[in-house]
This record gives structure tokens, C-alpha cells and sequence, in this order.
């Protein structure tokens, strides 16, 4: 084993018993599988403290320069923290849209100013983030966004509002594309980039009540709200370009997340070892052939996408279609995710229909709760038939 | 333990070199050289067969002291990935099994023809009796040591100066080496296939003394081997016919107009054409993964996984890609002219070669269901 691969090694071991220390206790309520389903102030409570734990033990945005608030070092050791959260099944580091999304943007292209404003508390779970991208009638479809931003003296006037925006009443700042200029000749001229202040007058948060019973994101209303023109990004403008970037980052597509767990992770391996005790026709169901013919197309699948992250990053086996693998990556995971829980609950026989409160659902309706919650990345970040229409274009170079 | 379990995927610079030598003779040879064999008796020139020997490529998997290349089995899966993207019907494929079978059993008796195979003779093995892949082997050697019984489509029988023959022996597997020369006239009965890009025959071994029987706990794991490493180089070959095959949807979807616009435009043909695209991707993962973890060893566990993953993902992929291909081309994907025949035609032949996507995956239920406890840490 040579120096550095020895280094890493110690330092998971290291990492692994520090979350073994460290593990919060179970809280007694249910715990959110992803970002997207913080829906309680004591779910909120237990998530930023857990969040500024692994922070102040340097264990969060590593990669991230130090002076705001990162370890800089290399981004390998971030990976291997998040290898181990996973492993471990710790909860989650529920600020993503602050860590994954808005702080790499504001690392790769903010100003100085910036950076010292807003990146640590990202880290610290200090600052909560949100994202003001979909509005009401233009889900999918940002270039159309009609939320206005004017003006006037120091200070920009917003009027409009936003939708599907994850913990938009809980958050402290948002990143929001509003309409600059409506007379553009190309409409994404128009749009322009704020870091925008939650905490201003005339900005009101109603929670939105999803499919499966829970909260988790909020309509978010704008009146006559004034932000500091400061808070403009770039310039005016240059909106549609910081969002396709900003974009980029929720997709995958590039690097600069300072790390943690988004959701929680449920792999292949967590559905064989819950169907280890079903039966069907009485034996057990993992004995059925078409279901066992099911549940390997599953693994494939999920495999596949594992092995594609690897050849992603060796140029000779990407040749044909460099961007393949990168801007496919939300589609295919989050579809497969989809089909493997619906799987997951049709292979339970007559238990697939109890839900969460019932004392017999399995794993307490974790794959039923899972499931349902499972859309919100197939339709967040642009819906998997706006993804397909992406690759066709960007990658095949089909015609709009 | 994860029923994922090793993901290993690397890919050096000398496969990558070797990759490139590949793509540039094939795509100099193009669709055009595959329709030219079309009605010929062996799908391939002498020219090509010269060209590819010349090259090297039967010598892979040969050991250097057989004559052969000194590069692992594993380096000819960037070679016929990139002779599936021009359908290209030279027999290299059976050639190489049968020298991997052959080197696989051991013995001196197999040097003489592993060096022949690496100057460039044409081999092939003779497994199939029935249309069941799983099938037990009936051929055997009577006692006076000559062959009883005979194969069903032997991939390339028509062009091989050699045929390695799975016997059933009396205890256990055995493999025969039979020269063509042995063979009787009319020994040969071609066979007509979907695919003709490809050939195979019937051969009659009825009587026949061979060069050589290998037998022995060797052969038995040679052809647990061989069966993995063909599933493997028919993955290999079909995925990159996947991928060309997506190329020439990717094209037509680009020119032509109905409608008033670029068919192209139409989200009922772009979205398939993505699902195909992460076929093919998914594909090529699967064949290069297990390019990584095969050598000139005994397949492992992990090896083993890969080679069915690969060969269920690509005959899959291959399949659908050339269904939708002829779909998309409209009623010029109905004629003789249009490639995309030539795909669907050879997704058919592939996807049964070393056993069908379902039978990769039942084996694979065994392996990941079954016997989870097994699974490798890496």
C-alpha cells in the first residue's frame, strides 16, 4: 500500500469512528429521507444541529477553501466522509440547495464579498437556502419565468411568485431568477440572478402538502418585497446562464458540492434483504423465478449506473458521446429509484398495501412512504421527459 | 455484502492504443464491406482476414511462446467492439475462443495448433447439438478413439481450418481438435441465418479421428470459462453494433423532414432514442468492467457476474436499438437498402450466442440471490 492510499485509509477509519461516536439518537419521530421532506420545526431542529456537528468536526466541505469556513483539502477526502455517512446511515445534511448547489456557484463565480458573506454559514446549517426557480404555470420551464425584479435606487422590487420551493418557510436566503427586463428581444435575456434575503417584508411562505400525507416545500409569494440590489448576481441579464450553470450542479453534471448525504440512500441491496422473508405461493418470494428475473434486472440497472460513474471519468470509453454519462446521470438514477421502490412494494404481496401508521406495514411503510416520495426527483430539477429532451439534444444533437 | 459488489473499471493505454488501431480499420472497411459479403460464402474477403492477422489480433489471448501476442483475452474486447459497429463478419471471435479453450485445457498437444491460430489459421468451437445451449453434449469418442456424433451451427465452420469439438468423455468433459482436412466431403451443411452478415454450418464429426482430446478437471473449468468469455466477446461485438446502430438512427432523425420539420424534433422519437443511448452506455460499462477483471486465470466470481451482466445488458440493448432503428427509418427501414436490417438481423443471432439475456440473469439470481453470503469485498 503506498503513502497516500494509507493516508485515505486512515483517515476513514478515523471518520468511521467518529460517526460511530457521534450518531444522533433516534429522535422518536420520523426522520426526512431527502432534503426535500423537512416538514417540522423538531425535524428541522435535530437536522441543523447534526449538519453544524459534522461541520465544526471538519467533516463538511472539505474541498472548500478555508477561509470560508471549508477544510481545503482535496476532494477525495470529502468522498470518502460521504462513503461513510452512507455506510453508516447516518441522517442527512439536509441544507443541499446551500451546500450542493448555491455554494459551489458562489465558489466558482461569486466575488469576494460573496464568498465571505455566505459560504460558512452554508456550512455551519446557520444559513438555510432555498431555490426560486419554478413558478406556478412554468413548472419545467424556467425560461418563461415571470417573477419581476425593478430597480429602484438600491434596492430591486419583486413581485411574483415561486413554487415547489424546499424549505422555502424555514430558509434565510434564496437563489431566485427574476425577470429584469420583459421588452428582451430573447427572452432569457430578460432574467437575471439574485442571492436573494428571505427575511425581508412582503415575502410570505405557505406550506405545500405532498402526496404522501407530510410537508417538506412551500409556495412562496412575493409583494413588493425589497431585496438590496446587491444581492443581484453578476449582472443584469445573466440570469439564464447562472441557472443552467446552477443546474449543471443539481444534475450532477459538475463538480464543487461541499458534500454530506442529500437523501437518504436506499440501494438494491436494502430491498433483497427486506424481501428476504416474504413468500409468495408459499415459499419465499426471492425462490419465484419472475420475480428473481425482476429483481436482477434491477441490480443490472443499478449497476450499470455505478460502473458509468467510473468510465465517465476515462476519455477513451467516452468518445462518442462525451456528455453522455454526466447529463444522463439525474434520469437514469432517479428512474431507476422509481421503478426499483414500486417494485419493492408490489413484491410484498398482500403487505405492499399498508402505509405508514399501521402496525404491520413492513419496515413501518419505508418503500410505500419511499415511493411516493421517489416523484419528487423524477419531477424536480426538471422532469424526466425534460432530462430525455436534454440528452437528445445536448448529447445526440437532435433538433429542438 | 452488496449485490453490487466490485465495480472495478480501468482501462490502460495500450488497450486504448489498441482501440484506436481498431476503430480506424473498421471504420475504413465501413457498412459497405459487411453489405458486400452479404451473398458470399464467407461473409468476409481474404483481404480483411490478411489484414486482421497481419495486426495481431489472432494472436490475443496466445501466449508469446505459442506464438501468439502475449496480451490478455481480455485486450480483443475493444477489437470486436469495434468490428460489431461495422457488422464486420471475419471469423476472428470463434478463432479466438477456440484458442482459449485450447490454451485453457493445456498440454503440448495444443501448441501446434495455438501457433497455427496465431499465424493466422482460422478456428472455431463446435458446442451446440440442439437449439437448448444448456443441452448435455452427446458427441463422443468411440473406442477406437474416433468421433461420434456431430454439431449444429458452428460459428464460421466455413471459413475454420480448425474445430475444437466438446466431447462428453467417460469422466466428464473432453475436448477434440479435428483438421478440416479430416473432414469427409459434404461434411459441411451451411446453415441459412437472420444474420447474414454471418455464417455457420452443421458439421458431421461421424467417424472422424482427431488431433487431439484433452480431458480432465482442466477441461471442465476451460469450458465454464469459455462459455463466460464467449458471452463476453459477443456482448463486446454487440454493443458496438448497438452503438453504431444508435449512430445511423441519431443521422436519419437529423435529415429527414415530415411535416414540415426534423423528425428529429419529435419527442416520440427522441425519447427512445435517450432510452437507447443508456442502453448502450449501460452496455459498454458492463463489457469494459468485465474486460477488467478477466485475465488469462480462471474467471472469477466477480469476472463471472461481469460477463453475463454484459452479455443480458447488450443483447438487450442490440435488440431494442435495432427494432426502434427500423421503426424510426419508416418505410425505408422496410427495405433491403436501409443498415437497420442489417442491426435487427444481428441482434437476433447475438442475443442467443452463449445463452439469452434471461438465462444470464437466472444464472445471475444464483449467484447474487443465492449465494449473497460469497460476494466479494472489493
Amino acid at each position: 500500500m503506498n503513502a497516500a492510499v494509507k493516508e485515505l485509509e486512515d483517515f476513514r477509519r478515523e471518520v468511521a469512528s467518529w460517526l460511530d461516536a457521534n450518531r444522533p439518537a433516534d429522535p422518536g419521530f420520523l426522520l426526512p429521507q431527502s432534503f426535500m421532506e423537512v416538514g417540522s420545526e423538531e425535524q428541522l431542529d435535530f437536522l441543523r444541529e447534526w449538519q453544524h456537528r459534522v461541520w465544526s468536526a471538519g467533516y463538511l466541505g472539505m474541498a472548500w477553501p478555508r477561509e470560508y469556513g471549508g477544510q481545503g483539502v482535496d476532494a477525495i477526502y470529502q468522498s470518502v466522509v460521504d462513503q461513510e455517512m452512507r455506510r453508516k446511515a447516518v441522517p442527512i445534511c439536509f441544507n443541499v440547495i446551500g451546500l450542493g448547489w448555491a455554494g459551489p456557484l458562489i465558489n466558482d463565480i461569486g466575488t469576494e464579498e460573496e464568498k465571505a458573506k455566505y459560504l460558512k454559514g452554508i456550512l455551519s446549517a446557520e444559513d438555510i437556502w432555498c431555490q426560486g426557480f419554478s413558478e406556478p404555470d412554468h413548472g419545467s420551464d424556467l425560461g418563461n419565468a415571470r417573477t419581476r425584479a425593478v430597480r429602484e435606487g438600491d434596492e430591486y422590487l419583486i413581485n411574483g411568485s415561486k413554487i415547489w420551493t424546499t424549505l422555502g418557510n424555514y430558509a434565510r436566503y434564496m437563489i431566485l431568477l427574476a425577470r429584469t427586463n420583459p421588452e428582451a428581444e430573447r427572452k432569457y435575456d430578460g432574467l437575471s440572478f439574485f442571492l436573494a434575503p428571505m427575511t425581508v417584508d412582503g415575502i410570505e411562505t405557505r406550506p405545500i402538502r405532498k402526496l404522501t400525507g407530510e410537508y417538506g416545500f412551500t409556495e412562496t409569494f412575493f409583494t413588493d418585497a425589497r431585496i438590496p440590489a446587491s444581492s443581484l448576481m453578476g449582472e443584469e441579464g445573466e440570469g439564464w446562464k447562472i441557472a443552467m450553470k446552477t443546474l449543471q450542479y443539481e444534475r450532477g453534471a459538475e463538480a464543487g458540492a461541499a458534500g454530506g448525504l442529500a437523501f437518504v440512500r436506499i440501494v438494491i441491496d436494502d430491498l433483497v434483504h427486506e424481501l428476504d422473508d416474504v413468500t409468495r405461493g408459499g415459499r419465499p418470494v426471492l425462490e419465484d423465478p419472475v420475480m428473481r428475473d425482476e429483481l436482477v434486472r434491477l441490480i443490472i440497472e443499478e449497476k450499470a449506473i455505478a460502473l458509468g460513474d467510473r468510465r465517465a471519468s476515462i476519455p477513451a470509453l467516452t468518445s462518442d458521446y462525451p456528455l453522455s454519462l454526466p447529463l444522463s446521470h439525474k434520469l437514469r438514477w432517479t428512474e431507476y429509484t422509481r421503478r426499483m421502490r414500486q417494485f419493492a412494494i408490489r413484491a410484498q404481496g398482500g403487505d405492499g398495501a399498508l402505509y405508514v401508521g399501521d402496525e404491520d406495514a413492513r419496515a413501518g411503510g419505508f418503500w410505500q412512504r419511499a415511493y411516493l416520495n421517489s416523484f419528487s426527483a423524477t419531477i424536480g430539477g426538471g422532469t424526466s421527459q425534460v432530462q430525455a429532451n436534454i440528452v437528445a439534444e445536448h448529447v445526440l444533437g437532435l433538433p429542438k | 455484502m452488496s449485490v453490487i459488489g466490485n465495480t472495478a473499471l480501468r482501462f490502460g493505454e495500450e488497450p486504448a492504443m489498441l482501440m484506436d488501431v481498431a476503430r480506424d480499420f473498421c471504420s475504413d472497411q465501413g457498412m459497405e464491406a459487411a453489405r458486400a459479403g452479404l451473398e458470399t460464402p464467407l461473409a468476409h474477403t481474404a483481404a480483411q482476414w490478411d489484414a486482421i492477422v497481419a495486426m495481431g489480433w489472432t494472436g490475443i489471448g496466445i501466449d508469446e511462446a505459442s506464438g501468439g501476442a502475449g496480451l490478455s483475452v481480455a485486450a480483443a474486447v475493444p477489437v470486436v467492439e469495434s468490428m460489431g459497429r461495422v457488422l464486420m463478419g471475419a471469423p476472428l471471435i470463434p478463432t479466438l475462443l477456440a484458442a482459449q479453450l485450447l490454451r485453457r485445457c493445456g498440454g503440448d498437444a495444443a501448441e501446434a495448433v495455438l501457433n497455427a491460430i496465431a499465424a493466422g489459421a482460422p478456428a472455431t468451437v463446435a458446442e451446440l447439438e440442439s437449439e437448448d445451449w444448456n443441452a448435455a453434449v452427446t458427441t463422443r469418442l468411440d473406442s477406437a478413439g474416433l468421433l461420434r456424433g456431430g454439431k449444429r451451427m458452428v460459428c464460421d465452420a466455413q471459413s475454420a481450418r480448425y474445430f475444437v469439438v466438446t466431447v462428453a468423455g467417460e469422466d466428464g468433459p473432453a475436448v477434440a481438435v479435428v483438421d478440416i482436412e479430416a473432414l469427409g466431403a459434404g461434411a459441411l451443411k451451411p446453415r441459412v441465418l437472420i444474420d447474414n452478415t454471418r455464417r455457420a454450418a452443421d458439421v458431421d464429426f461421424d467417424g472422424i479421428r482427431p488431433l487431439a482430446v484433452f480431458s480432465g478437471i482442466r477441461v471442465a473449468a476451460a469450458l465454464r470459462d469459455h462459455r463466460l468469455l464467449g458471452a463476453l466477446l459477443v456482448a463486446a461485438e454487440s454493443a458496438g453494433a448497438a452503438a453504431s446502430c444508435l449512430d445511423t438512427i441519431v443521422a436519419y432523425l437529423k435529415t429527414r423532414k415530415q411535416f414540415g420539420k426534423l423528425i428529429g424534433s419529435y419527442q416520440a422519437l427522441k425519447h427512445p432514442s435517450v432510452e437507447i443511448l443508456n442502453a448502450v452506455d449501460a452496455a459498454r460499462s458492463f463489457v469494459f468492467h468485465a474486460a477488467t477483471l478477466v485475465d488469462d486465470g480462471s474467471l472469477s466470481r466477480d469476472a463471472e457476474i461481469a460477463c453475463r451482466m454484459a452479455k443480458a445488458q447488450a443483447s438487450e440493448a442490440l435488440s431494442f436499438a435495432g427494432d426502434r432503428a427500423i421503426q424510426f427509418h419508416g418505410g425505408m427501414g422496410f427495405t433491403w437498402d436501409c443498415d437497420a436490417q442489417l442491426f435487427l438481423r444481428r441482434a437476433q443471432w447475438a442475443q442467443q450466442q452463449f445463452g439469452d439475456a434471461a438465462e444470464h440473469r437466472a444464472r445471475l439470481a444464483e449467484l447474487l440471490i443465492d449465494h449473497r453470503d460469497t460476494a466479494s469485498t472489493t
